[in-house]
């Protein structure tokens, strides 16, 4: 394994294949939660959260249980994969957001409303079965969940930073809410296109 | 509640991806090409119908607190169902939708259905009520389609409906265009709300 092997996912996984813009994964809170820019910190710190603590336990039970060369059944259970990994994310989730209300009340106060509405968000299941496909080892999938949730909360803040501006813009009586904030994701995704040249 | 209403309210007036913003990642991400989105919107319709009708049936036996679990793991088990059966019969589209078959599971249009409807009607209500959805889903990815699919390679369905002379506007199928498409449709839906 290699340094620069992981410096590539990193950059590849923040900036050019960034998990809203490019892959469109985990849209629903980015057009929800990003009005403002306190909200959008908590929810991103949130994800970055989760997704790593996700792409460590999918792994391991992919490797462990339901692959068929090194799991301990030895059988091909990867058509498991999709329940096995929803399940483990909701558990992790409930178990987190347990942990958290008990040792840390001010975290818990802060992430608290956003931990279980990201059972459902789709970066987190994304990033599990991207880890997959893609055959990464046990350090690159964690490098690649911790920078994908960085992604996502970079894309988030900006967003956020934006629509507190719009607040006070004056757009058309029909773009207004949702309409514009897409066309706004659009720009951004225009932006970030640029990235796709990067070449290592 | 006549049953009717409960089919024709997802088509327009509640639909998931215009006026509700559900589903919106596998909307924008496989709206590349008609024949993708209409892949997509009969899969999704297939796993709320299925999941909505086990839902309804069995919606007295889950207890409260453990209720959004057990409707995720309904709804995963159609879509492992879904994920084998493309896989098998039609792999061009499975390899083409690709990382969104399994997404479906944290599609929210499902989820939303299943805690908002079949979790509170019984099963004929919340057939008709998964059925308009899904169809409201498929024609949102329809007409997201139409548009990027014509102005990004010129085709509708894999036919060429613009000259050979039109220089296809590559931005219409990369990321950007996807999500200008769905803002002025957004907007375009708004105006005509307006005018009722």
């Amino acid at each position: 394994m290699e340094l620069s092997n992981l410096f590539f996912i990193i950059i590849s996984a923040i900036f050019i294949n960034n998990f809203v813009l490019v892959r469109f994964l985990g849209l629903c809170p980015y057009i929800g939660v990003s009005k403002k820019l306190d909200s959008a910190l908590g929810m991103g710190m949130a994800v970055i959260f989760v997704m790593t603590m996700a792409s460590v336990f999918t792994w391991l039970i992919n490797h462990f249980f339901l692959s068929p060369d090194t799991g301990i059944f030895g059988y091909d259970l990867t058509f498991l994969r999709t329940i096995a990994f929803i399940l483990s994310i909701a558990v992790l989730v409930q178990f987190v957001e347990m942990v958290i209300r008990k040792s840390a009340p001010e975290l818990y106060k802060a992430l608290g409303i956003y931990l279980p509405l990201i059972t459902t968000n789709c970066a987190v299941l994304g990033v599990s079965i991207l880890n997959i496909t893609e055959n990464y080892n046990f350090i690159e999938a964690i490098v690649n969940g911790i920078s994908s949730g960085l992604g996502f909360t970079l894309v988030l803040l900006l967003m956020a930073g934006i629509r507190e501006r719009l607040e006070r813009a004056q757009v058309p009586k029909a773009l207004q809410g949702m309409p514009i904030a897409f066309i706004v994701a659009g720009c951004m995704a225009l932006a970030f296109l640029g990235f796709s040249g990067l070449k290592f | 509640m006549k049953p009717v209403a409960e089919f024709t309210k997802g088509i327009l007036k509640e639909n998931p991806v215009f006026v509700m913003a559900l589903g919106l990642c596998p909307a924008l991400a496989v709206s590349t090409s008609v024949e993708n989105a209409i892949g997509m919107g009969a899969a999704a319709t297939f796993v709320v119908l299925c999941s909505n009708l086990i839902i309804s049936l069995i919606k007295n036996f889950i207890p409260d607190k453990i209720r959004i679990p057990c409707y995720i793991l309904v709804i995963a088990t159609f879509v492992t169902v879904v994920d084998m059966t493309m896989n098998a019969y039609l792999p061009p589209l499975h390899k083409s939708l690709g990382i969104f078959i399994p997404l479906i599971v944290v599609n929210c249009l499902i989820l939303c259905r299943a805690e908002a409807f079949a979790s509170k009607n019984g099963v004929g209500l919340s057939i008709l009520d998964a059925l308009g959805m899904g169809l409201g889903f498929t024609l949102a990815l329809i007409s997201i389609a139409t548009f990027r699919e014509i102005l990004g390679s010129g085709t509708f369905l894999n036919m060429r409906i613009l000259p050979q002379s039109y220089k296809p506007m590559i931005m219409a199928i990369l990321p950007p265009g996807a999500f200008f498409t769905i803002g002025l449709l957004m907007g375009l839906i708004n105006l005509l709300k307006k005018k009722d």
